[in-house]
């Protein structure tokens, strides 16, 4: 009938048409569907610094480490709260100009961190900032490359009044030469900063398929689970800015090794500043709240082994000074 | 069948505690013992000649021949051998000169081969050189020494971003950084490398299945210097930081992408007319794989890059078609088309069974066209979808089967070509692979499977099994049959050796230590442990990782070393013997 074997026309036709028709079914026609999603209420367009900071994240080809999509899957769920749903790409995935499509955000290989949600773990513009220049700044090991060129060596005597520079000193200035982050610079961190999970009152989240058994070694008795459940936590939360070794990173995040704060033998400095931020000192950046993510046990985990590490020696923090410290700043608020 | 679907889409109950005894990873496992196997058995193979070559008295057998053909000459060879001596001694001995003679008569040695070396010795070979148009032989040659330059230009960027995993601060310069730097090295490879090796090889399998000349060499170099263009400019752009959005392989800007496509939508055309007025009355299973291939990457590129639909997560349902149909639809299904040619021919025998081929060619289409969602399980993409992709990703088993049936079964029999030349070997690894390369990626696709390796370097070393392992060796097999034929010219064995266990040795390490190191940061990640421990556990698999690389940048040095060999102008000493060997005795 159609004579395959001898009709190049047939042949060619028919692949093509069965080719076509699937094509339809499986992408076009899903594509379209998915196209359709509307905004979560509330949710925000990007400012126009945030999208400009979007393109940069594009050209400069994070995407090819970096993440935005946190599965449904237990795994993820250091990721976000809750797994990405097609509406929360609706303001990033929209087609950039005439020659740039829609940003491939979701990306396929997860060699640094998902950033669906860095602006709520990392909402310091000084850390950022610092981490772009030269990751092996913050981060001792990481193998992320370094931006320099979105920064610009000036001399001091030149800076602006709203010029935002980097410490001098643990970025080797020489003489009174000092770093200003460019504009792109500025706009990438503004986009890294918008980049938070928006949380739903009314629409109800799909959850996460529960995968681990076994449950973090807090609830569990026994110093040991303990203690590494402190040095876990403290990496995930703290170590960015204060590092893994408890130094610190000179000339923006102070030392807790030897720190006479963390030491106190009366620990509520410490759990006051764990709960609300800080910004004491101007050598220093800022540091942000952690009430909202940490809960009591946590904190108290984070603190018990800040003050028994790198030399600390202080006594452990009871959970109660933390619920009270906690109760008495919501009654403040 | 309820059972076995729900084994392969299971949504609940993963857990870590017997990840070793998952389906997936087990089949996995099982798979790379089969390279490593096929690898022994090929080196074994090349051993046994050198043990042959000890306990067999080679000497004697050619002495035999050498006699019983002096007692069979008649009085014109004699005369004419004599008359070539004369002239080889009138020469004042200058290596030049000599060279002209154009017989081995002439009384010198000129090149000595050396059997001692197992792996590379030097055998008999038997070039028969095939009489072609100087137009076709220049377009297979312009085509292939393209990508001949690619290869290496992408390797030397992959290598490059290999090691940049280990020194991230190797430069700090914009251009090469690794963002930017990470699709130069895919899309060179993919649009550089082996498309144009399959174009070029592609018109001769055109030509002599269609027993006429391609229709227009001129469109043939239109084409070419579209899809050159379309490459410097994508990667240029690339550098610069300008990219269509970072979907992989879609990373080039559309202008710069319809190069590419009117290149390849022109090599349709001149390759469907040739096909339409062929002078053989059956179209040849080869002409349908690449017919097809071509009209479905040009619709491909089409939907890929067409607007409308690709906002939002559109863009990501289309990505995932995309990607999948780019490896799946081109270059598996091109490639497969010159295998059914090469391959064949290469054995001097038919090929097993052109049913097979046939159907291999309806469950390609069928089922490849459906699994493009199958890398993004688990993503906020319609469960219908994924799951749809995962079911079809176990129907792969079909096409690859029967191919990978078809073209051992053509093989059977035939192993003594091992020994003889590199072609076959090639081709082995090229077949395994295919069946390893696309059953482990369908393994992949199951839940936990994927659970445990998405996201990871897993992914990496999956791709290169596949467009190295399947697409890279198989086009090297093809060169390597093809360009003596019609050069006349053949580089030595040791070097085609050296290409070939460089490649391979290099391709398994790259394979296993990114394996490996994958598998436990997925671990590593499904522990919850902090992130950073992920990053530093790699440390030692990406060192492992550039080594492989390493041998195999090495290896596509030789290849265009012996690419060089194969086509250039001068007669080689070497060649010359064999040339008259050939013809004369
Ligand atoms: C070579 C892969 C690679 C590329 C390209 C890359 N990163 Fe990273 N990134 C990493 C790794 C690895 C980490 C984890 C170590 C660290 O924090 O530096 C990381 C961490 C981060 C973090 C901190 C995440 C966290 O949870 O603490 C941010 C923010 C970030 N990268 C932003 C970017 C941006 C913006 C770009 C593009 C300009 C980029 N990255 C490009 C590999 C990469
Ligand atoms: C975004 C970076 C950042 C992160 C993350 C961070 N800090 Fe800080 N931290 C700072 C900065 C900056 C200061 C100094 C503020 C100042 O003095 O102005 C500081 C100060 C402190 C101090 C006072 C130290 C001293 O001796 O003055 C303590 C204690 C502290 N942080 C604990 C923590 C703990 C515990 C965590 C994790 C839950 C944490 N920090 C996470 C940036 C950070």
């Amino acid at each position: 009938m159609l004579n395959l074997h001898k009709d190049h026309k047939n042949l060619v036709l028919l692949s093509l048409i069965v080719f076509v028709v699937l094509s339809i079914g499986v992408a076009i026609i899903p594509a379209y569907q998915m196209q359709e999603y509307e905004p979560i209420p509330g949710q925000l367009d990007l400012t126009i610094s945030e999208k400009k900071g979007l393109h940069v994240y594009i050209s400069e080809g994070c995407v090819a480490c970096h993440t935005q999509q946190v599965r449904n899957i237990e795994m993820d769920a250091v990721w976000g709260d809750r797994p990405s749903m097609a509406s929360d790409y609706y303001y990033s995935k929209q087609r950039m100009d005439v020659w740039r499509q829609s940003p491939s955000l979701l990306g396929s290989e997860r060699t640094g961190p998902d950033l669906t949600d860095i602006g709520t773990r990392q909402p310091s513009d000084q850390w950022h900032l610092l981490h772009l220049y030269n990751p092996r700044l913050v981060v001792e090991a990481s193998i992320m490359p370094s931006y320099s060129w979105l920064f610009r060596v000036t001399d001091t005597s030149y800076i602006k009044e709203d010029d935002v520079t980097l410490p001098r000193g643990i970025t080797k200035m020489e003489g009174s030469d000092v770093l200003v982050a460019n504009e792109e610079a500025l706009d990438l961190v503004a986009y890294l900063k918008s980049l938070q999970q928006f949380s739903m009152e009314d629409a109800v989240p799909p959850e996460f398929i529960p995968a681990l058994p076994k449950d973090i070694g807090i609830n569990e008795t026994g110093t040991n689970s303990e203690s590494s459940a402190g040095a876990s936590l403290y990496q995930n939360n703290c170590a960015a800015c204060h590092q893994s070794t408890g130094r610190g990173v000179k000339g923006a995040f102070p030392p807790l090794a030897g720190s006479l704060i963390v030491n106190d033998k009366n620990p509520e400095t410490l759990i006051k500043i764990i709960l609300l931020g800080y910004d004491a000192r101007k050598e220093y950046g800022v540091m942000q709240s952690f009430a909202d993510q940490l809960t009591d046990e946590e904190i108290k985990a984070i603190a018990d082994h800040e003050r028994s590490n790198w030399g600390n020696n202080a006594p452990k923090v009871p959970i109660e000074t933390i619920t009270r410290l906690r109760d008495s700043i919501s009654q403040v608020q | 069948m309820k059972n076995t679907l729900s084994f392969i889409i299971q949504t609940t109950e993963v857990t870590t505690e017997n990840w070793l005894s998952s389906p997936g990873v087990i089949g996995t496992i099982v798979l790379i013992f089969i390279v490593v196997f096929l690898g022994l058995f090929i080196f074994i193979k090349r051993l046994n000649i050198y043990a042959d070559l000890l306990t067999k008295n080679t000497k004697d057998l050619t002495e035999e021949e050498f006699e019983r053909r002096l007692v069979n000459l008649d009085k014109e060879e004699v005369d004419k051998i004599l008359e070539l001596r004369r002239q080889g001694f009138q020469v004042t001995q200058k290596q030049a000169e000599l060279t002209k003679i154009s017989s081995k008569n002439s009384g010198f040695i000129k090149k000595i081969i050396n059997p001692k070396n197992p792996l590379f010795d030097e055998k008999a070979r038997s070039t028969i050189k095939i009489k072609i148009s100087e137009e076709l032989k220049q377009i297979v040659i312009w085509y292939i020494g393209a990508s001949a330059f690619w290869l290496i230009f992408g390797t030397l960027v992959g290598q490059y971003l290999g090691m940049k995993f280990i020194w991230p601060e190797m430069d700090t310069s914009s251009w090469l950084s690794f963002g930017r730097l990470r699709p130069v090295h895919t899309n060179t490879v993919f649009w550089g490398w082996a498309s144009l090796a399959m174009i070029g090889l592609g018109h001769y399998v055109i030509c002599r299945t269609s027993n006429r000349e391609i229709v227009s060499y001129a469109w043939s170099k239109i084409a070419f210097w579209l899809i050159n263009l379309s490459v410097f400019l994508g990667n240029l752009f690339l550098m610069a930081g300008v990219n269509n959005g970072g979907g992989e392989y879609r990373e080039y800007i559309w202008p710069i992408m319809a190069l590419f496509a009117i290149g390849i939508i022109i090599t349709f055309f001149n390759f469907y007319k040739t096909v339409a007025m062929r002078k053989i009355s059956e179209i040849y299973i080869s002409n349908w794989f690449i017919l097809a291939s071509l009209v479905w990457t040009i619709i491909l590129t089409i939907i890929g890059y067409f607007p409308s639909y690709q906002d939002g997560l559109g863009e990501t349902v289309i990505q995932g078609y995309y990607m999948h149909q780019g490896v799946g639809m081109w270059f598996m299904t091109f490639t497969l088309g010159l295998v059914y040619y090469f391959l064949p021919s290469s054995l001097n025998k038919p090929i097993y069974s052109y049913s097979l081929g046939v159907l291999a060619f309806w469950t390609q289409m069928l089922f490849y066209t459906l699994i493009g969602t199958h890398h993004f399980v688990f993503s906020p993409l319609p469960w219908w979808l994924q799951t749809v992709a995962i079911v079809f990703s176990a129907g792969m088993f079909i096409p690859v089967f029967a191919g990978t049936t078809n073209f051992l079964m053509t093989m059977r029999g035939s192993w003594n070509h091992i020994s003889k030349s590199y072609v076959l070997p090639f081709f082995l690894v090229g077949v395994v692979f295919y069946f390893v390369g696309s059953v482990q990626g369908s393994f992949q696709a199951f839940r936990f499977t994927n659970y445990l390796w998405h996201f990871t370097d897993f992914n990496v070393a999956h791709s290169h099994m596949t467009m190295y392992g399947i697409i890279t060796f198989l086009m090297w097999a093809c060169v390597y049959a093809l360009l003596p034929k019609i050069t006349g010219k053949e580089p030595p064995q040791y070097l085609v050796g050296s290409h070939f266990w460089l490649a391979f040795i290099g391709l398994i390490a790259y394979m296993v230590s990114l394996m490996a190191g994958g598998t436990l940061k997925g671990l590593s990640w499904i522990e919850g442990n902090p992130f950073i421990e992920s990053v530093i556990l790699m440390e030692n698999y990406w060192v492992w990782r550039a080594v492989g690389g390493s041998l195999m940048f090495i290896s596509h040095l030789i290849f265009g070393y012996n690419f060089y060999l194969m086509i250039r102008k001068k007669k080689p000493v070497g060649t010359l013997l064999r040339n008259y060997s050939q013809s004369e005795l």
